[in-house]
């Protein structure tokens, strides 16, 4: 008599699920989002549009300057034809080899060590230790390899940038490693020293360093001896970022528990053992994440150089576009200048965040 | 029976070698200053360079193209600064005695505290309004006049530079937290494109490719007949202090103050009766009605000065150089992709409880953000904000690249016509030490009054 029917199951509405409901949830309600959405998307197609004209629908790739200049769009032949100059400045034609063997040298060497069976095996690691020294005589030439010098003004565009990048990280590692130590040491004066350097350098600009180091420097230099420009350029640099470093890796030799300080001390261990075996490797482990960050930082940075001379990636972008046959070529110059840091920063800031879920943070 | 311990040599026990290990970095630091030093001295004298700081009061010679008057430290300007300092010092005295008796900072105490913080150097500054000075640059002032005009450039740049990155952070930031998913992800990339690319290319951008596309200066784009924009920069109508722009201002200040005042006793009487305290009409009228008695007895404060086409250029008005455009503009944009991720991350690091037990006990949306959730948030924000403001006054030197005339490139303008390398290198980084001291302190303060206070 009193019957209950059973409903069946019904599908949920199709306006919420799926891609409309999607749309609906995301970009439409309430209706405050939809006027966003709006917004949002006038600001896209308000730049998108007439870069994608510019850019891609009104451009030329032809070789011919007086080709490209008929059109209105962009003139990638600019590029086409400048590119090994971008990449190595005015480094010799002839030699233009010796960059790129280094670079496929220094790929190799990443690639193999990516594969797990040799990452920690020891010959590895003496190919890491011996590469800048190939890289170097590669790139530089002369002494003892019979290759024809070529001197580092010669040296210019990204390989330039890189190499600066690279040197300053792998040269600032080891002094911030001491000044953080330093820092957080008992020793009062040595602490002090630390203290005032760090400070010091992290509270002027970087140009002033390396306005210092290009002019100041060789003052201090007993007469007669000379340094080259990039290399001063690089001692700039590299003071600069070992004090920003220095600050992570104290950070990181924060973060170990007192206990592991004790339990060396317990064992008896001279300070050195007691940092070298038990207090670097963890504190290092921690800052991993942001010693990538800061390299980000130097590698952007490294863009300064410019002010004091240097022809790297971006002053390249001047230096070609004074070339009479593309005048003026500015806009694709920067582009094509502006994909390559963008492509190095975010590649490593997505490592570093990989690093940091793959990381365990410290104390757990 | 025991023996004694054997008795280590000072050599052999660790607190030895400390010391051992100082002196001898001491006195290699020494050495090696004393090295520099000499070496110094011999190169100087073979180029044939003077040494010392007496070259700066010389002539300059060269022309600035963008000039921040500055106010000269002369009589009447200093009575200025002792009483403001007397000023602050009692505000401080009075707030220390009423902490010292438990009591509240109430009506009069806060009455006191404006009179001598506020009214008593706007007192001083009225009755020595005549010999405050505002020197201006010239090519024919001495290097100092120079490198202070730079000196005030610079933290022009810095101060409208850290108000708007802040703002447009803010924005991105809520924009990466909106649920639209259209504006988070443009907001994101804004993040991501911003954060990647060196800020000088921005910079250059900016000023070549952005600037350079504006029109000439016949073809300006016209703005409401107020504002002109071209390839020249940006003109816009000045304000000229009249006669009456003293008695205006101080009203005007007199008006915020009371305005504040009114606020403050309608929200303790809230607090003590429930019924809402009025405290916006009696403001508003304060606010419009005091200026106003104040324009109507000593005449019109402001004129306007419009920028009008005369000849080649823009003629009056205030003009915005390309130079501090491309600046500014570059220098907000870079620097609020790094603040919009330090708001997002202190927004997000509130957690959710927080929000649910305030939407618990009724508040609306806006009160949830404004009484529990930025508050909060701030504590997260106000460190990393720091180094990002001190992050904009150290990189707005990048300015020396694109020519506007700020500390650096007219510090290296001297040294090109000098040769004094180690006095302009030395000055350079003993004055952005200051700046960096001074804006980590005033953060440092803001930032112990909101911090959590554990106990």
């Amino acid at each position: 008599m009193n019957e209950t029917k059973m409903i069946p199951d019904r599908r949920p509405p199709r306006t919420r699920t799926g891609v409309i409901g999607w749309i609906r949830k995301n970009l439409l309600s309430p209706w405050y989002n939809g006027v966003l959405t709006l917004v949002a998307g006038w600001l896209i197609w308000s730049a998108a549009m007439p870069f994608f004209d510019w850019a891609v629908r009104n451009a030329t790739i032809t070789l011919d300057p007086e080709a490209a200049k008929a059109g209105s769009g962009a003139a990638w032949g600019f590029i086409r034809e400048m590119w090994p100059v971008f990449m190595t400045g005015v480094y010799p034609e002839a030699e233009r080899w010796r960059p790129l063997l280094a670079l496929g040298v220094v790929v190799a060497i990443v690639c193999l060590s990516l594969v797990h069976k040799y990452r920690r095996t020891k010959w590895i690691r003496g190919m890491w230790i011996l590469s800048p020294v190939v890289v170097f005589s590669l790139l530089h030439g002369g002494g003892i390899t019979g290759l024809p010098a070529v001197g580092t003004h010669y040296w210019g565009g990204l390989m330039l940038t890189v190499t600066l990048a690279v040197v300053a990280m792998v040269a600032a590692f080891p002094i911030s490693v001491l000044l953080a130590l330093g820092r957080t040491s008992k020793m009062p004066i040595a602490r002090q020293f630390c203290v005032a350097y760090i400070e010091l350098i992290r509270g002027v600009p970087l140009i002033t360093i390396l306005f210092m180091a290009s002019v100041v420097l060789p003052l201090f230099l007993p007469a007669g001896m000379e340094l080259d420009k990039v290399l001063r350029a690089m001692v700039g640099i590299t003071m600069f970022f070992s004090a920003y470093l220095a600050e992570n890796i104290r950070g990181g030799l924060q973060g170990i528990a007192r206990g592991q300080y004790e339990a060396a001390d317990a064992l008896g261990m001279s300070y050195w053992a007691k940092v070298r075996i038990i207090i670097l490797p963890q504190a290092l482990r921690i800052v991993i994440p942001p010693m990538v960050n800061n390299f980000i930082g130097i590698l952007k940075d490294t863009s300064l150089v410019g002010i004091v001379g240097l022809v790297d990636l971006l002053q390249i972008a001047f230096a070609t576009t004074s070339n009479p046959r593309w005048f003026g070529r500015l806009e694709e110059a920067y582009i094509f200048i502006a994909f390559w840091y963008w492509v190095f920063c975010y590649g490593l800031s997505r490592y570093s965040q990989h690093l940091e879920r793959k990381m365990p943070s410290a104390g757990k | 029976m025991m023996s004694a311990p054997a008795k280590v040599p000072v050599w052999r026990s660790p607190r030895g070698r400390a010391w051992l290990f100082q002196i001898v970095m001491l006195a290699a630091f020494i050495w090696l200053a004393l090295t520099m030093y000499g070496n110094t001295l011999d190169n100087l004298e073979t180029r044939g360079i003077g040494s010392g700081f007496g070259f700066l009061t010389a002539e300059a010679g060269f022309k600035i193209g963008e000039i921040t008057g500055i106010p000269l430290p002369k009589g009447g300007f200093l009575y200025f600064l002792i009483s403001l300092g007397a000023g602050l010092g009692i505000c401080r005295l009075i707030a220390m005695r009423l902490k010292r008796k438990g009591a509240p900072l109430s009506t009069a105490g806060t009455a006191a505290c404006l009179a001598a913080g506020v009214g008593l150097p706007l007192v001083t500054l009225y009755l020595f309004r005549d010999s405050v000075e505002i020197a201006r640059y010239s090519a024919s002032s001495s290097y100092i006049m120079a490198l202070a005009t730079g000196l005030a450039n610079t933290l022009k740049v810095t101060v409208i530079g850290c108000v708007a990155s802040s703002i447009l952070g803010l924005m991105v930031a809520l924009g990466r937290l909106s649920p639209n998913w259209l504006m988070r992800t443009l907001c994101r990339w804004y993040v991501e494109l911003n954060r990647n690319l060196p800020l000088l290319l921005q910079l250059f951008f900016w000023y070549f490719i952005v600037l350079q596309q504006l029109p000439g200066v016949r073809q300006s784009i016209d703005i409401g007949g107020w504002i002109f924009l071209n390839k020249r920069g940006l003109y816009l109508p000045a304000l000229v202090p009249g006669p009456g722009a003293w008695a205006f201002c101080a009203a005007l200040v007199l008006a915020l103050c009371g305005t504040g005042l009114l606020y403050k006793r309608a929200l303790g009487l809230r607090e003590k009766t429930g019924r809402p305290g009025r405290w916006l009409l009696p403001g508003l009228g304060l606010v419009i009605g005091l200026p106003a008695l104040a324009w109507l007895a000593s005449g019109t404060p402001f004129t306007l000065d419009m920028p009008v086409l005369k000849g080649f250029n823009y003629k009056g008005g205030t003009g915005l150089t390309p130079e501090f455009t491309a600046l500014v503009v570059g220098l907000t944009v870079y620097v609020s992709a790094f603040n919009a991720e330090i708001i997002r991350a202190g927004i997000e690091a509130v957690s959710t409880g927080q929000r649910e037990a305030a939407r618990a006990i009724a508040m609306n949306e806006r009160q949830v953000m404004r009484i529990v959730v930025l508050p909060q948030a701030m504590r997260v924000i106000v460190p990393p904000m720091t180094s990002e403001y001190l992050a904009i006054a150290k990189n707005s030197s990048l300015a020396v690249a694109i020519g506007y005339p700020e500390f650096v490139s007219i510090g290296g303008t001297i040294l090109n016509q000098s040769g004094q390398a180690v006095e302009i290198v030395g000055i350079w980084m003993g004055v952005y030490l200051c700046i960096s001291l001074a804006i980590s302190l005033g953060m440092n303060i803001y930032n112990a009054r909101i911090a959590l206070k554990e106990r």
